[in-house]
Formats: C-alpha cells, sequence, structure tokens
C-alpha cells in the first residue's frame, strides 16, 4: 500500500508546494497595470501590422493608455476600433478616412523599357543598389516583391513586373509605403477613383524614351481640371483629393494614359483604365 | 570532480554533443524561433537562462527528496512539475524586479515550459551522476550550445530568405534541408576527443 501511497503523496505534495509558492509569489510580485491596456489590446486588430508605428497591436494599446497616442491611431481597426477605444478612454474618437495604399506606376513589362536583365537577389532593396535596378526609368516599380512580402494582409500582387495592391483586401496599414526602396507606394483616400500611377520626375522628353506611360509633364490635366484639383510639378501630376471631385475628365484628356481611373461597383472597386497601346519598337 | 573535467564537460556539450545537432532535444523553438537573428538570441538568452536555474533545482529535487525516498522512477513527472512551476515563478519575478529583462525575454519564457531541453538536461544530469556543481555548469553549456546553434542558423536563414530558390523547396523545406548541412558541419566537431 505504501508503495502506492507514498508516490502519489510525494508528487501530490510537490504539486500543492509550488502551487503555494506560486500563488504568494502572484500576491507578492503583483505588478500593477492599467486594465485599459489588456481591453485595448482586446479591440485592436491583433495583426502587428506595424502601421502605427508601434512595433505590435499591444504596444499601441499602451501608448493610447498612456495618451501618447491617439484612439484613433490604428488605421486598419477604422472607424468602430477607433470609437470602442474612445469609449474606454473617455474621449470622442476623431473619424478616420479609410485609405488604401496605390502603387504610382503603370510600366508593366512591355510599357517600360529596361536596360539590362537581372538575376540577382529577388529583393527590390537588392536590384536598387545594382545600377538602380533594371528599368531605364529610375522612380518606377522594380517588380521583385519587397512590398509582397511587407504586406502583412496578403494584399500585394506582382503582375507584369509592376506591384499591384488589391483594395478588397488591404487594410491601409502602411508598411508597404515604408518598405518600397523607391517611395512609389501612396496611401490615397479608399474612395478615391483617379490617380497618376507615375512617379517620375524626369522631362518629357527623356520620360517618353523610357516608358509609354509615364507623366510627361504637359499640364494638360491641370488645364483641363475643373476643380483645379490637379497641380504639376517637377514634371509629374498630382493630384489633390481634397479639391477632386471624380468627374474623369482627367483621365479622358491624359495623353499618355497615365491617370488610372476606377469605379465603386457595390462597394468593390473596379479599375476601368484605358489601357495604352503597346510601346512601339 | 576537478575544475578540468568540468570545462571537459561544458566544452563537450557545446561543440561535440550540441544538444540540438546530436541529440535532437529543442528542435521545436530551432525551427520556430529561427527567423531573424535578434529573437534567436533573445530565445537563446532565456533558454541559459532557464536551463541553468533548472539544472541546479532538479538536481535538488532529485537528491534532497525523490532518491532517499526511493522514488527515482519518479523523476520524469516530477521535473516537468518543478520546471514549469519554476518558470512561472521567474517570470513573475523578473516582470516585479528586472522589467528591462523582462521585456527582452518575456515572451519566450512560457514558450521554453515545454521545452524538452530544459527536461533533457534535467534528465540527463541525473544519468550522468553529476554532482550540484557539474550539473549547473553542464546546463549553463548545454543552453549555450543552443543559442550558439540558434543564432547561427537564424543567420543562414536571414539569407536564404533572399535567395531565389524553386518554389518547391520555398519555405520550409529549404529550412530542413540547411538544420541537416548545419548538423552535418556539426558532426566535424565528434571527431574531438579528450581522453
Amino acid at each position: 500500500m505504501n508503495d502506492i501511497l507514498i508516490p502519489v503523496g510525494v508528487l501530490a505534495g510537490l504539486g500543492l508546494f509550488f502551487g503555494i509558492v506560486l500563488a504568494i509569489a502572484a500576491k507578492a510580485f503583483a505588478v500593477k497595470t492599467d486594465e485599459r491596456i489588456e481591453a485595448i489590446t482586446e479591440l485592436l486588430p491583433g495583426a502587428n501590422c506595424g502601421g502605427c508605428g508601434y512595433s505590435g497591436c499591444a504596444q499601441l494599446a499602451e501608448a493610447i493608455a498612456k495618451g501618447e497616442a491617439k484612439p484613433n491611431a490604428c488605421s486598419v481597426g477604422g472607424n468602430a476600433v477607433a470609437k470602442a477605444i474612445g469609449r474606454i478612454m473617455g474621449v470622442e474618437a476623431e473619424r478616420t478616412v479609410r485609405e488604401r495604399a496605390q502603387v504610382m506606376c503603370s510600366g508593366t513589362g512591355n510599357l517600360a523599357t529596361k536596360k539590362y536583365v537581372y538575376r540577382g537577389v529577388a529583393d527590390c532593396v537588392a536590384a536598387q543598389q545594382l545600377g538602380g535596378g533594371d528599368k531605364l526609368c529610375s522612380y518606377g516599380c522594380i517588380g521583385l516583391g519587397t512590398c509582397v512580402a511587407a504586406c502583412p494582409y496578403d494584399a500585394i500582387e506582382v503582375v507584369d513586373g509592376v506591384a499591384v495592391v488589391d483594395s478588397r483586401k488591404c487594410r491601409g496599414c502602411g508598411a508597404c509605403v515604408r518598405s518600397c526602396p523607391r517611395g512609389l507606394i501612396e496611401m490615397i483616400p479608399y474612395g478615391a477613383t483617379q490617380w497618376v500611377a507615375c512617379k517620375s520626375q524626369e522631362k518629357g522628353a527623356a520620360t517618353r524614351a523610357q516608358c509609354r506611360v509615364g507623366c510627361i509633364g504637359c499640364r494638360i490635366c491641370e488645364r483641363n481640371c475643373p476643380e483645379k484639383a490637379i497641380e504639376v510639378s517637377n514634371f509629374l501630376a498630382k493630384i489633390d483629393y481634397s479639391k477632386c471631385t471624380g468627374c474623369n475628365i482627367c483621365v479622358e484628356k491624359c495623353p499618355q494614359k497615365t491617370i488610372w481611373s476606377a469605379k465603386i461597383d457595390s462597394g468593390r472597386l473596379v479599375i476601368t483604365r484605358e489601357m495604352p497601346k503597346e510601346k512601339v519598337k | 570532480m576537478s575544475f578540468t573535467d568540468i570545462l571537459l564537460i561544458m566544452f563537450g556539450v557545446i561543440l561535440v554533443e550540441n544538444f540540438i545537432f546530436s541529440k535532437f532535444l529543442g528542435i521545436c523553438p530551432f525551427l520556430g524561433v529561427s527567423e531573424k537573428p535578434a529573437t534567436a538570441l533573445g530565445m537563446g538568452m532565456a533558454v541559459v537562462f532557464v536551463i541553468t536555474l533548472a539544472s541546479g533545482a532538479t538536481w535538488a529535487v532529485y537528491y534532497l527528496l525523490l532518491e532517499p525516498l526511493g522514488l527515482e522512477y519518479l523523476r520524469t513527472v516530477a521535473f516537468i512539475l518543478v520546471i514549469a512551476a519554476l518558470v512561472q515563478f521567474i517570470e513573475m519575478f523578473l516582470r516585479k524586479f528586472v522589467p528591462a529583462l523582462y521585456s527582452a525575454m518575456g515572451i519566450y519564457l512560457p514558450l521554453i515550459t515545454t521545452n524538452c531541453a530544459v527536461l533533457g538536461t534535467a534528465l540527463l544530469n541525473i544519468q550522468k551522476g553529476y554532482n550540484f556543481i557539474t550539473s549547473v555548469c553542464f546546463g549553463f553549456a548545454a543552453a549555450t550550445g543552443f543559442t550558439i546553434a540558434i543564432v547561427i542558423f537564424a543567420g543562414l536563414r536571414a539569407r536564404i530568405d533572399e535567395a531565389e530558390m524553386p518554389r518547391a523547396f520555398r519555405g520550409f523545406p529549404i529550412t530542413l534541408i540547411a538544420a541537416g548541412l548545419l548538423a552535418m558541419a556539426f558532426a566535424g566537431f565528434s571527431g574531438i576527443s579528450f581522453a
């Protein structure tokens, strides 16, 4: 009988002893934490994408609880999360505008000319260091997918040499914006239906020699915009979304087909862009 | 045991009988937490900390409690209990008194509770009949060997991530192949004898 009772007793005793020690330790070593931090962490999406500028959701929650960050700092959670966090913090959260990432380049395989064949490490930063990438245009998309790897929501795909953001999957965290070595990706309002898909600041003739669809800075869009929402500087058009009404005149007038358009069809963004003719060799 | 003996045991368990490459202990964190050298180092440091303390604690439990009662066969169960409680205790202790260390390795500590390298060290200490000092030194060296292995491997993986790779090998397959190659490299140490 003892052969059974002693081992059972010893193990149970050990367990009880450790249990008591841990229970005492939990009381003795208790650290006062702000219970709001936990509540806010629960509310945040938990993807740890870093879009807010903090290393993860828990760190943002801590910053919000301390008052260092605003309740609406999480662009991914959007208005609903900002409101709920505002309720915990006892403040009215400002409305956030949902944004999406847009790659500002249209220079796909047969439209942008290449200067060499790149066979190195499949990473844009690496290619950028090798003579500024394989495209003649030193502003365009390198297309090796550094942003694809950076996207925590699997929303980016490289199609024919240019990264494309799937607007349905994009949560607007901005991780890709920070990852792109060329700063090609911009955050634009989710509902924006016109954008200048080029970043080239070369003069018109130089852009034309490098790419069939680059912005040549001709100012036709600037002159034709009824709202004065487009401004050309450094041979590149830029749309001011606070003025843009989405009338589509710039898209129709653009001789290079650099300005893209889309329409929102039952909540989805559908690109209605007119494709330029292929490059004449 | 003399000082030289202890040094030889430590050197042996770091290189020749490396826990990961020749004993196949702690493979889970080796593959799971080796994506970046910095996190690998954090995990390694946490393992060093826990294994060293657990070696001492389990030695004490075995020789002061289990052996006098003739319950040697209970050691596996008892050690699991001791290690789990110890890790919990360390976590609370660090959180209160050394917050800097806690934030550096806090997230790894709960993972280590079930790391078989910790239990393996404790059981090996008993199997080899080490005394208290040797046990603690053996634990420390074993964990150091683990850390070296995981940091080297994390460096390799950082390079592999950038490399162009046939689709079938991408991700886990190439990771396992690289682990095998690294184990073979470490097998080179097995020729060293300390006679």
